[in-house]
């Protein structure tokens, strides 16, 4: 505080305060704030908001807990990003690990900028590219076909498999540079003292690369896990006509109901069961949440 | 019994640097050896090369007569001590010790009891379930020591694991290297840049320069009859006359220089024509009043006494504006000579060396 007073001034230094305040209240805080209040009361024609049966209850949220298919919902979309997460993971992994220590440092910086260029190109964009890519006469099975590796065209878009594969390819780096950052920090005598030790690979990754890089691992699990259960273009883009996903819910009671007060009630608790999930799990693995922050 | 470790013609070229440069070198069963030299002087590389980490460009590495060509870091019977020890951070110090064995499938009680009679062979107590970062410096040494003990290795490499410690524990631990060496007699490679910690510890030192072998020796050897100038240099102080030889005649010298003509014995491989110095020992001249007969006398200016205690260090300075030093014991009724005092600095032609001048870097040979 007192660094940025010195270094710019009063007149610069408020403004500079100014402005992440506007932005973090008006933007951030009070619009939750807005739902979150909103959650609490019933949804009423508009002569009756303000009358005697505006109160406060719980009744929004209770509605999930009534509502079977909402509650199932739920427990497949939880299912679900939980195997977005553990392939996301299964793929990241070796590729981190060649990134920090295999590769040539001199290539890392080009094969960084290959994996982020598609990051560029807007989440929508690249769900839209994929549906297109996937659908039943698109380019992937023609290519298997031509290729000879299939000799019918697969259906990708059914079920949850195009939107499992459309929540990987979107998500997939947010894995992949917290686990980075973690295996390079490893240094390199550490695994060659394993190797030396007459540590086959399999073990130096388990008993010494994976340990130490596992606040990365799980950051990268809970950012994986949070956006995949959040996300709601994925799924209106790459679900199938028998894949459901909670936030489709949120939406549909916003926009197809109008009512915003259930919607924001099903988002808070969205948001409180994956944190309780997401919680367990860090207990299941023995991560605290002082190894995300790191 | 074969060779604990030979290098036979051992070359390692990382592009166009020549890292090693055909090194020939045997090592005995049981033998502490070191490889003493400056950084940069292919020690290192030829450490990682026995453990498997680099592979020779020319040449071949054996260990206990097996040629060791294919054969990964973890399938060689070396265990090597980094220099910055890297121990587990994340594993108790028992099972830091006991990973190798964690490797080779032995069950954790037997594990745990092999720890333990590791942790007393390196004098360690109580500190089995500790974490690294609790241990002082010494201590972690000790459980990197035991770690590479507890694979029952037939070499143990060491690159340099006394450096980070401080000036005391360094020599303490010196003493405890040596001392675990005798007790497992395993043989032991050990890499360092400090001639001290060679010579104090080793029963033979390869003095290294520009990746090429300068002298293989026991330490008496290395430090009385360098094979040359680098070594003479490298290896404890010396002061260095340029000049050229003239005439030999029973192993002794004339050797010209801009301070006069001296006499001193002739190195090996040395001949007039061949370009070399003459090397003295500062301990082995004496500052005297008057020019002794028989002896190299040079008139010099005192410049300089530092009053060591047990020695007195004394930097003298020709007419010419070299610098010599000079090196007396303290005996407890050594006078001391003032500074700017006239004295004579003299030496036995005994005492003194010719060798070849082998000091400059050969050109081409780095980047």
């Amino acid at each position: 505080m007192s660094e940025l007073l010195r270094r710019y001034g009063i007149g610069l230094s408020a403004i500079f305060i100014a402005l992440t305040a506007f932005w973090l209240l008006m933007l951030v805080i009070l619009p939750d704030l807005y739902l979150f209040e909103n959650s609490f009361r019933p949804y009423l024609p508009a002569v009756d908001v303000g009358g005697p049966k505006d109160f406060y209850s719980f009744a929004n949220y209770l509605n999930f807990f009534q509502t079977p298919i909402h509650i199932q919902v739920f427990g497949l979309t939880v299912l679900f990003a939980s195997v977005v997460t553990a392939i996301c993971f299964a793929l990241s992994y070796p590729i981190a690990y060649y990134l920090a220590k295999v590769a040539n440092p001199r290539d890392v910086a080009t094969l960084f900028l290959l994996l982020l260029i598609p990051l560029w190109v807007s989440e929508i964009l690249r769900c839209f590219a994929l549906f297109i890519m996937l659908s039943f006469k698109g380019p992937l099975n023609m290519t298997l076909i031509g290729l000879g590796i299939i000799h019918d065209p697969i259906r990708w878009i059914t079920a949850y498999n195009s939107l499992m594969i459309g929540l990987v390819y979107v998500y997939i780096l947010f894995m992949l540079f917290p686990i980075y950052n973690a295996i390079q920090s490893l240094d390199i005598n550490q695994i060659e003292a394993a190797r030396d030790l007459g540590s086959p690979w399999w073990r130096t990754h388990w008993r010494v690369i994976i340990p130490h890089s596992k606040p990365g691992i799980a950051s990268g699990c809970v950012m994986v896990f949070m956006l995949s259960a959040g996300s709601l273009f994925v799924p209106s883009l790459l679900g199938s006509t028998t894949s459901r996903w909670f936030t489709e819910i949120i939406q549909q009671w916003m926009f197809d109901a109008f009512d915003w007060n259930t919607g924001a009630a099903y988002a808070f608790l969205l948001l409180l069961l994956c944190i309780i999930f997401v919680s367990i799990m860090m207990r299941v693995f023995r991560v605290s949440l002082a190894d995300i922050a790191k | 019994m074969s060779a604990a470790v030979e290098l036979a013609g051992v070359s390692v070229d990382f592009g166009k640097f020549r890292a090693v440069d055909n090194v020939n070198v045997t090592v005995q069963p049981g033998e502490f050896f070191s490889f003493l030299g400056p950084s940069g002087c292919g020690k290192t590389t030829i450490l990682r090369m026995i453990s498997g980490f680099n592979d020779p460009t020319e040449g071949v590495v054996r260990i206990g007569g097996q040629d060791m060509r294919g054969i990964r870091p973890n399938k060689r019977p070396t265990a090597l001590i980094f220099q910055n020890l890297a121990l587990f951070p994340l594993m108790p110090v028992w099972e830091n010790i006991s990973f190798g064995l964690e490797v080779r499938g032995v069950d954790k009680t037997k594990r745990r009891a092999k720890a333990e009679e590791l942790l007393n062979l390196v004098d360690l107590h109580d500190v089995a379930d500790r974490r690294i970062s609790q241990l002082s410096g010494g201590q972690k040494q000790r459980v990197a020591i035991a770690r590479a003990l507890a694979v029952e290795p037939k070499v143990m490499l060491l690159d340099e694991p006394l450096s980070a410690l401080d000036l005391k524990l360094r020599q303490h631990m010196r003493a405890e290297l040596r001392a675990i060496q005798k007790r497992t007699n395993v043989t032991f490679i050990y890499i360092t840049h400090d001639q001290g910690e060679a010579l104090a510890m080793s029963d033979r030192v390869a003095v290294m320069s520009q990746g090429r072998l300068q002298q293989v020796a026991p330490p008496q050897e290395i430090y009385n009859a360098p094979a040359n100038g680098f070594v003479a240099s490298f290896v404890g102080e010396i002061n260095a006359f340029q000049g050229e030889l003239s005439a030999v005649s029973g192993g002794i010298g004339e050797f010209k220089t801009a301070n006069g003509l001296f006499r001193a014995k002739v190195g090996p491989g040395v001949s007039p024509g061949i370009a070399a110095k003459l090397y003295v020992r500062p301990e082995h001249t004496i500052l005297a009043a008057a020019a002794r007969p028989g002896a190299n006398n040079i008139p010099v200016d005192v410049a300089d006494v530092a009053f060591e205690g047990n020695f007195i260090n004394i930097s003298a300075k020709t007419s010419d504006g070299r610098s010599l030093t000079v090196e007396m014991r303290n005996d407890g009724t050594t006078a001391l000579p003032p500074a700017g005092s006239k004295m004579q600095f003299t030496f036995d032609p005994a005492k003194a060396l010719i060798l070849a001048d082998t000091t400059l870097p050969k050109p081409g040979n780095w980047p």
